[in-house]
């Protein structure tokens, strides 16, 4: 599978899920992504089966993670012409609001691009985007 | 260390009742006071390059948050949820294709309003970690926790909706 190719056609026709359907953890939790110009936004629909706290109920901290990691590297593989999606080195998340079981989004920024290394900087939310769920800085490798 | 059937038993019905444990087929396999570890068994869900079979770093994660989350279970008298304040993963090496992962999660630190841990994720020995996670959660309270589900997780019966507080 060429990974080149299909982040190619995507750009080309706008439609990533393509490039999504590639990851197969991607789909069990369901991430869609959507381009608006040069800005790229990933959506987590709501889903049962993402829950953690049955209280809230709301979406397990880690698939929150997981959602922002899988963003952050579909991020560079889409606008950092690597061939391969690069390999997590390290994630930091803060957690400032409870992920409600609801849709969110996630937003990416790429801080500092070396040769070997990435650093990226995501922000998820629900409601606004000035009121973020969850922050992460997240490390990748690229080989 | 020896394995505690009680603990093991509250752990097992608090990540029963996680929909996203149940989705990865995340179980509980041994807890003691201050330590957890749960296992996260290889599937085709998981797999995050599709080339090689490799688990996904969100999975990882999943697992670590969970296993962090739950170890106050055996760290705290009574059960209370304590919701993640923040998550620190380092991701040493990929996970070997068709095995399963265990996160060895210990509560090393408890305050009055803060839970410190940290968790090592590996396969064949603990000896050569996948990952290793260090994660703060806030205490909200028991009284914060519903008096039903924290009587599920600690295995007490409910007797006509009269709780143990208010009998006390």
């Amino acid at each position: 599978m060429d990974l080149r190719n299909i982040v190619a056609r995507a750009h080309e026709n706008g439609d990533y899920s393509e490039l999504i359907a590639t990851i197969p953890y991607a789909v069990t939790i369901g991430v869609e992504c959507e381009r608006f110009g040069d800005e790229v936004l990933f959506k987590l629909p709501r889903k049962k089966s993402n829950i953690g706290n049955p209280i809230l109920p709301a979406i397990h901290g880690g698939v929150i993670g997981g959602f922002m990691e899988i963003s952050a590297s579909l991020y560079l593989l889409m606008f950092q012409d690597t061939p391969k999606l690069p390999k997590i080195v390290d994630i930091s998340l803060d957690y400032l609001r409870a992920g409600l079981d609801k849709d969110t989004y996630v937003e990416c920024k790429l801080t500092r691009q070396g040769s070997r290394v990435a650093n990226v900087i995501v922000t998820a939310w629900q409601k606004s985007r000035d009121e973020p769920i969850a922050l992460a800085r997240a490390h990748f490798l690229f080989s | 260390m020896k394995n505690d059937p009680v603990l093991l038993g509250k752990v097992e019905r608090f990540v029963g009742s996680l929909a996203q444990c149940g989705e990865l087929g995340i179980k509980p396999v041994f807890a003691a006071p201050n330590e957890l570890i749960l296992e996260l068994p290889y599937s085709k869900a998981i797999i995050g390059n599709p080339d090689t079979g490799v688990i996904h770093g969100g999975a990882i994660t999943t697992l670590m948050d969970t296993s962090s989350g739950s170890v106050v279970i055996c760290g705290l008298e009574e059960f209370e949820l304590c919701p993640t304040l923040d998550l620190r993963v380092d991701y040493m090496h990929a996970a070997e294709p068709g095995k399963p992962v265990f996160a060895k999660a210990t509560c090393y630190k408890i305050t009055r309003n803060i839970i410190f841990t940290r968790c090592l994720a590996y396969q064949e020995t603990d000896e050569e970690p996948v990952a290793q996670c260090v994660a703060t959660f806030m205490r909200i309270g028991a009284e914060a926790t519903p008096l039903p589900f924290r009587q599920m997780i600690m295995g007490e019966e409910i007797v006509d909706g009269l709780s143990k507080e208010g009998s006390v």
